[in-house]
Formats: structure tokens, C-alpha cells, sequence
């Protein structure tokens, strides 16, 4: 219960944070020469992107604790992490093809970072079907952390196979070589973002958590 | 290291004495890899697409789809009469275990793939030529990276519901890389580029290769153990 | 030979193991009688090394090579003939090459399955079936046979040669451990009983001169009263 209140807290926080970035980015961050305001979207875009990559990698260390400690709670944070993980994965899916349309001229198209996107929503999906399929906790953490360890170790492949396939995405703006090209307000506005989606990604998964901790304690109680 | 090998052995010539014995399985792959060879050639419109074009997507795809059929039935013969309960009570280290159905696995879609490359070929038209040397390389990278992990996994969903669906589910995201990659390949060999342009891509499917041999040796005796 | 040290095992909140301890040396048969769920199998299978428990340990001199296991399934491979499978599973269990022929025999003929040793498993009844298992456990000539309700399945001049056999290895001073929930059944071959419920050994004791309508007696008694 208290968990759950907590991780609601965060999260309002984080919305709240995401809020006034957004107040930020309309009201007081310059509009993109070419791409007019669609840009916008990055802000909520890209930061949604690398935390869902971030989830998988800690759903996987996660699954390597796990193994060697057999500790319950380490289980219980890569399954929150998954499921946030999920959540983040569709905010980038749905926010890519918005600002697709206007830019690309199309809602899909199979860009390399859309691409490998729309794979790790499926490999979030698998391992919560998995974790579905299992009713023994113990069977269900340790399978589950095989599947986390390897979907982990599987993201640089996806990279390096979907970029070398065909790309049609912008090219990284911040994270590359060299100096950041963007002007600096708008770095400022996709910094606070990206702390933004942080709050947001611990409050989600603190609730998450809270909430398989509950029910847990109704399945000892109750069944 | 040599007693590993030699158990690994034991194991992988028990599954392909079965596999010989019933046929039934590998019999069923071939025919499946024919009937979607054949499948796909009504897939295309033949007045607009080449089928040299579609070529390598269309293999690629198909011996996937076969090798998860082989994958599939890995574990599942180990259920019967409770022969897997007796393997993990057995001296047997679960590394050889991983090996020797790897092993099985990796002779099962082998011979499925001898069958329905040559079909791909007369099918297809395919101007097979020199490359065929590079293009078996190709396979074999290919498909052992394929077998890795779908051994490991196929040993995880036999303890699960709806395992056979539950395999592709779980398998697909992580055969995108090879298949992305053995595509590529192919489609440059079958295009009577210099092997150098492929270069690339090999290395990186012998990469996914060793880092899933690697982890999956590993993780194997966390899918099995009790 | 065979140490057993506060096992405690429980399946979410059934409790199969209850603070479980004994020690079996050379020539000590230890009959286990409970009634279904008692936690009989689960038992044997930690000592087997199939299962860890959730605390305490089991040992036995010279590990899982030294074990031999018969469980309610076969593990044997329907496809496979008798003389195969125990070719195989003397393979895995490290019996050297030149031996494993005459391994084979020594098991089979007592057991009155020389004839049907070229029979794939899959063609054999039940009882046969039954047998051949027993074989199988007996393939590497084990230290210490765990046997699991041996007696199902089998017919009455099956049942008597399974006793011979028992007796001979006993004689010949290896560790038996019996579990059934049949108290007529190989009573008179312990030399300890004890009677699980539960998970715990509610009785255990040396069988000393007590008969089978004593024992029953008393089993009924403990197993009514825990």
C-alpha cells in the first residue's frame, strides 16, 4: 500500500515535471526552422525511446542478480521494469508515427529506430506472456530472468542489423560525437525531459512493484 | 572438457537415432519447407517482381519458420515417459545437455536446409554459380545462431502453457538479427558481388553466434533445473 | 553411504518435507510408507540430487554416479529398443565401453527380459515397461537404488523377481530406499521402516522382527494419530 501511494506520488511528480517541460518547449524554445512545430514531439520522443531501452538492460541485470541471489524483490523490479518498459515502448510508437506524418509524409515506415522500437515492444511482450504462462514464482523468476539476460544482450543486435537493413531516421542530434547541434535552449528543454521521464519511469515502476507486493500478500492470504 | 564433448555426444546421437527411427519430424519439415517455397511463389505478382528479388527474403524466411518446427519437438520427445528427469538425475552436465541437443537440432534443420536449398534454387531460378560456397557459409552461420537460442528456449516453454505458440512469441525477436543479416548477404552473393561486401555482415552473425553460444551455455542449467 | 540432514521442502504452502534426518549404511533397506502426498516422491528426488531442498542437504557417497533412481515414469525412449536404452543410459552414467554389453545382460536376465531386449519400449506392456525401468536404474550398478513405487504395474511373478533382485543387492551390500503406500508390499526386505505423513517421519525404526501385519498395524495407528 504504501509502496503503491509512493510510486503514485512520483509519478504525478513526474507527469508534473513532463507538464512544465512541455510549458517550456511551446512557450519559450524556439520553433524548428524545417520541421515547424512537430519537433515538439521530440521532447516526449526520444527520452521515452532511451528509457525503454534502459528497462530492458536493467530487466536483464536484474535477471542476472537474480540468478545468483534468488532474491524475490529482484524478480518483482525486472517484471515492473518490463511493464514500464512496455509503456514507454508504445509512447515511442505512437509519438513516432504523429510526427512521421507531417515530416516523412507517412505514418509507418520501417526506419531503423522505429524498427527497432516496435522489436523491443515485442520482446516486452513475449516476456510478460511468459511470465503469464508460469504459475511456480521460483520457475517463473528463473525463466524470466533467462529471457531478460538474453533480450539484454540482443539490443546491440537489433541496432547494428536494423540500421544496417535501411534507415530513414534523423540522425542522433545530442548523443553522437562532437559537440550537440542543437541550440542550446532546446538542449536545456530535451534535458529536463529526459529527468522528466526518469521521475516518471521510478514512479511507475515503484507503483508496479507496490502493486505485485500486494498482490502477492492476497494470493498468501486469500489462495 | 574431452568427458563434456563425449556425454554431448551420447546425447546428440540418443536424439538422432529417435529422429531416424520415427522420421515422421524431419520428413514433415521438408515437406512444410516445399509447400512454403511453393507459397510464397504465388505471393508475388510474376509480371511485376522478379523472383530473384524476392529471393532471399523468401529462403530466409522459410527455413526460419522450418527450423522452429524442429525446435519445437527438441524438448517436447525428453517429456515423454519422463526421460528428462532421468537425464538431469544422471552424472550429465547440463553444459553437455545443452550441447548435444544443440547439436541434434543443428543436424535436424542442417538436413532440412540440404533438401529446400536446391528446391530454392529450381524454384526460383536462382544463378547460383560460385556463390554457393559463401552461401553455405552463410547458412551455417546463420542457422546455428538460428538453433542457439532456440534450443535454450524450446528447453523454457516445454515446462509452460501453449508451448508451441509460445515459442515463435518468445524466438522471432531474436532471430531479426540473423535473418536480417544472412538476407543481406544473400542477396549480395546471389547478386554475384565480391565476397567482400559481405564481409561485414558475417562478422556480425559470427558475433550474435558466439555471444548467444556464450550466454546460452550459461543460462542452460537455469531452464532445466528443478 | 546415505545422509539425509533436516530436509524441509514445501510447494507454496504444501509442505512435502518436514525437518527430515537418517542415515543409511551398507546393506540397510529402508522401507518409506505414507499415504498419497505425503511427500514420498518428493523425498526421493531430493536424494536422487533432482531437487534442491529449501534447507537442509542430502549426501551420498560417490554422488549422482553412485545413485540409480526409478521413478513413476519409465525414462525410457518408446522409440529406442530395452537393449538400446540401457546402452544409453550406461553411456551417460560413465559405464566404460567394453563393459556396457555385459552390463546390459547381467540386468536384463533376471529381471526375464533377455528376450525381449530387441522390443522397442514403445511395444512392451505395462509390467515389461515396469521392468525395463528397473533395468535401467540398475544399468551402472549403483551404491544406492531409490525406487518409487516399484511395484506398480507389475504382475505377481514380475513382483517376485523384482524381491529376488532386491534381496540380491542388499546381500551384496548396497543401500535401498522403498517408498510405496502399500504396506504389504516389500516389508519383509527393510530393514528400517519408516511411515511419512506430511512431510514428516512420524515412525522410523529398525524393522527388528516385526511382520507385515504388525507393521500395518502400527502404520495405520501413526498415520491415523499425527
Amino acid at each position: 500500500m504504501n509502496l503503491v501511494r509512493k510510486g503514485r506520488v512520483i509519478t504525478l511528480l513526474g507527469l508534473g515535471l513532463l507538464a512544465g517541460v512541455y510549458v517550456r518547449a511551446l512557450a519559450f524554445t524556439p520553433v524548428e526552422r524545417l520541421q515547424g512545430p512537430a519537433q515538439k514531439i521530440y521532447y516526449l520522443h526520444v527520452p521515452a525511446a532511451i528509457w525503454t531501452e534502459m528497462a530492458i538492460v536493467l530487466v536483464g541485470l536484474a535477471g542476472i542478480f537474480y540468478l545468483f541471489l534468488q532474491d524475490p524483490r529482484l524478480d518483482r523490479f525486472a517484471e515492473a521494469s518490463a511493464e514500464v518498459g512496455t509503456v514507454f515502448a508504445t509512447i515511442v510508437l505512437t509519438t513516432g508515427p504523429l510526427w512521421g506524418k507531417p515530416i516523412w509524409g507517412t505514418w509507418w515506415t520501417w526506419d531503423a529506430r522505429l524498427t527497432s522500437t516496435l522489436l523491443l515492444f515485442f520482446l516486452y511482450v513475449g516476456y510478460l506472456l511468459l511470465r503469464s504462462a508460469i504459475t511456480d514464482p521460483a520457475l517463473r523468476g528463473r525463466y524470466a530472468a533467462v529471457l531478460g539476460i538474453c533480450g539484454m544482450c540482443l539490443v546491440p543486435f537489433i541496432h547494428l542489423s536494423v540500421y544496417l537493413f535501411r534507415t530513414l531516421h534523423p540522425q542522433p542530434i545530442i548523443l553522437k560525437p562532437g559537440p550537440p547541434s542543437l541550440p542550446a535552449s532546446m538542449l536545456i528543454t530535451w534535458l529536463c525531459s529526459v529527468g522528466a521521464f526518469t521521475v516518471l519511469y521510478v514512479g511507475l515502476v515503484t507503483q508496479r512493484y507496490g502493486l505485485s507486493l500486494q498482490r502477492e500478500a492476497q494470493g498468501g492470504i486469500g489462495g | 572438457m574431452r568427458e563434456l564433448l563425449a556425454q554431448a555426444w551420447t546425447v546428440a546421437r540418443k536424439d538422432l537415432v529417435l529422429e531416424f527411427r520415427t522420421r515422421t519430424a524431419v520428413l514433415s519439415a521438408v515437406v512444410f519447407t516445399a509447400l512454403v517455397l511453393t507459397v510464397f511463389n504465388f505471393g508475388r505478382d510474376p509480371t511485376a517482381v522478379a523472383a530473384t528479388d524476392l529471393a532471399p527474403g523468401i529462403l530466409w524466411v522459410t527455413f526460419t519458420f522450418a527450423a522452429m518446427l524442429g525446435l519445437n519437438r527438441a524438448f517436447q520427445l525428453e517429456l515423454e515417459n519422463g526421460a528428462l528427469e532421468g537425464l538431469l538425475a544422471a552424472p550429465l552436465s547440463r553444459v553437455s545437455l545443452y550441447w548435444g541437443k544443440l547439436v541434434a537440432n543443428l543436424v535436424f534443420v542442417g538436413v532440412v536446409e540440404a533438401v529446400g536449398l536446391p528446391l530454392f534454387v529450381l524454384f526460383f531460378d536462382v544463378p547460383l554459380g560460385h556463390a554457393l560456397l559463401p552461401l553455405v557459409g552463410v547458412l551455417a552461420l546463420a542457422t546455428l545462431g538460428i538453433v542457439t537460442v532456440g534450443t535454450l528456449f524450446s528447453a523454457m516453454v516445454i515446462r509452460t502453457r501453449f508451448a508451441e505458440l509460445m515459442l515463435p512469441v518468445l524466438l522471432l525477436p531474436f532471430l531479426i538479427p540473423p535473418l536480417v543479416l544472412a538476407v543481406l548477404a544473400t542477396a549480395r552473393l546471389l547478386a554475384a558481388r565480391p565476397l567482400s561486401e559481405s564481409l561485414a555482415y558475417l562478422k556480425l552473425l559470427a558475433a550474435y553466434d558466439i555471444v548467444f553460444l556464450g550466454v546460452a551455455t550459461m543460462l542452460f542449467r537455469y531452464t532445466v533445473d528443478e | 553411504m546415505l545422509w539425509a540432514e533436516g530436509l524441509r521442502h514445501a510447494f507454496g504452502r504444501v509442505v512435502a518435507l518436514d525437518d527430515i534426518s537418517f542415515h543409511l549404511g551398507p546393506g540397510q533397506t529402508l522401507a518409506i510408507f505414507g499415504p498419497n502426498g505425503a511427500g514420498k516422491t518428493t523425498l526421493l528426488k531430493v536424494l536422487a540430487g533432482l531437487l534442491q531442498p529449501q534447507a537442509g542437504a542430502a549426501h551420498v557417497d560417490g554422488g549422482r554416479r553412485a545413485i540409480g533412481w526409478i521413478g513413476h515414469q519409465s525414462q525410457l525412449y518408446a522409440h529406442l529398443t530395452v537393449r538400446e536404452n540401457l546402452l544409453f543410459w550406461a553411456a551417460l552414467y560413465g559405464v566404460p565401453r567394453a563393459e556396457r554389453g555385459h552390463r546390459a545382460d547381467a540386468v536384463l536376465a533376471p529381471l526375464g527380459l533377455a528376450e525381449r531386449a530387441g522390443q522397442p519400449v514403445g511395444a512392451l506392456s505395462r509390467g515389461w515397461v515396469q521392468r525395463a525401468a528397473i533395468a535401467k536404474a540398475l544399468i551402472h550398478d549403483p551404491a544406492v537404488v531409490l525406487l518409487d513405487e516399484p511395484f506398480t504395474g507389475l504382475d505377481l511373478a514380475a513382483a517376485a523377481a523384482l524381491r529376488t533382485q532386491l534381496a540380491a543387492l542388499r546381500g551384496a551390500g548396497r543401500v535401498l530406499v522403498l517408498a510405496t503406500h502399500n504396506v504389504d508390499e516389500g516389508v519383509e526386505l527393510a530393514t528400517d521402516v519408516a511411515f511419512q505423513r506430511t512431510g514428516r517421519f512420524v515412525h522410523f525404526a529398525p524393522r527388528a522382527a516385526r511382520g507385515a501385519t504388525e507393521i500395518a498395524e502400527a502404520y495405520r495407528a501413526a498415520v491415523a494419530h499425527a
